[in-house]
């Protein structure tokens, strides 16, 4: 019962061992590319969904399967997701500058990195950290799961309900702060109609590709004189037309 | 493996989000910074449990777990609304209580 997870045959330390040091340097890569390297936000949280992912599995060589799959849930599939959510709110696109705007910043983080990193080794290398204790099917099986609910509702039933109590206040902290209230009154058909008299432009604007080569959104109409008419590209479109491509499309389509 | 490699490696990986948190200044990799610091200690209290053979470590990892997630609801929804009212998540930009 107890040694079909212990670590008994020679093959299964070796499996482990090798998977420990590739999912080590799976995790720590991942993570220096995400902090050092990357500069887009996007490839940022995928980095960290790599590191979480090999996190999950070495939670679960250690013998701790519910926690493995409590991070790939939680961790990886709903935060994870809230902050792709919210880099969709904000921007896809939205990324880091990268000139300091406080004088040696950087120089200064790395100082305190390696200050840290060394207290915490010393740390590590002063405390009696023991081999692990062979791993039973009661605690690290079958029996995990029963082993933590029963934990969790007798030795830390006050903490757990506490839980509770934080989340239900996280949940309505984030509506209170999302909720936006309007200040003024929402336009009627009528008003919306007033403003398109006022504007002068009776016509609904050109849609793109009218008159061009293409009809592919991001392709400016062009005018029965052949000019182009910006104003039939959507705005956030030609923006990124702009950065990713040159005018060279849109005068070759002049000339055409 | 020993327990003490998975305490090593999760002292690095705690140190690379700390020089997240120091460096990166949009603020959603702030956040992301700060959670693998979370999930560094994480490992390390998964560790400590497998190493004294018992289960507390893996609750007590269970219930960072739950902060964390509560955390990054409210830390997202004021991210949300300091963008609103500023158009920027820099960390730079949020600067009106400073004098």
């Amino acid at each position: 019962m107890t040694h079909t997870l212990a670590d008994g045959t020679n093959a299964d330390v070796i499996t482990r061992e090798t998977l420990f040091w590739i999912l080590a340097v799976l995790s720590t890569g991942a993570a220096l590319a995400m902090v050092l390297v990357l500069r887009r936000a996007v490839h940022c949280a995928l980095m960290l969904a790599v590191v979480m992912l090999s996190l999950a599995t070495m939670y679960a060589m250690q013998g701790a399967p519910f926690l493995a799959f409590v991070q790939i849930i939680v961790y990886t599939g709903a935060v994870l997701m809230l902050f792709l959510f919210v880099l969709m709110l904000i921007g896809i696109s939205s990324s880091d500058s990268v000139v300091e705007t406080i004088k040696g910043q950087r120089l200064a983080a790395g100082l305190a990195a390696i200050g840290l990193f060394v207290l915490l080794a010393l740390g590590i290398g002063h405390a009696a950290i023991g081999p692990a204790v062979p791993q039973t099917d009661a605690l690290n099986g079958s029996g995990n799961l029963t082993g933590i609910a029963t934990l969790i509702f007798t030795t830390y039933v006050f903490p757990f309900e506490v839980t509770g109590a934080l989340l239900i206040t996280a949940a309505v902290g984030a509506m209170v702060l999302a909720h936006r209230e309007r200040t003024t009154p929402k336009p009627t058909q009528r008003d919306l109609a007033a403003r398109r008299l006022a504007s002068g432009n009776l016509a609904p604007e050109p849609s793109p590709g009218v008159y061009a080569l293409h009809d592919a959104v991001d392709r400016p109409a062009l005018l029965p004189d052949g000019s182009v008419a910006p104003e039939s590209v959507s705005a956030a479109i030609s923006q990124r037309v702009v950065e990713e491509q040159p005018q060279l499309v849109m005068k070759k389509e002049v000339e055409s | 493996m020993s327990p003490v490699h998975y305490v090593a490696l999760s002292v690095i990986l705690f140190v690379i989000g700390g020089v997240g948190v120091l460096v990166r200044r949009n603020a959603i990799i702030v956040f992301m910074c700060i959670e693998l610091m979370l999930n560094a200690c994480n490992l390390a209290f998964v560790a400590f449990a497998s190493m004294h053979g018992n289960l507390d470590g893996q609750v007590i990892a269970f219930f960072v777990m739950v902060v964390a997630a509560a955390e990054v609801v409210v830390g997202l929804a004021i991210l949300m609304a300091i963008y609103r009212a500023r158009r920027s998540a820099s960390v730079d930009d949020a600067n009106l209580l400073k004098y």
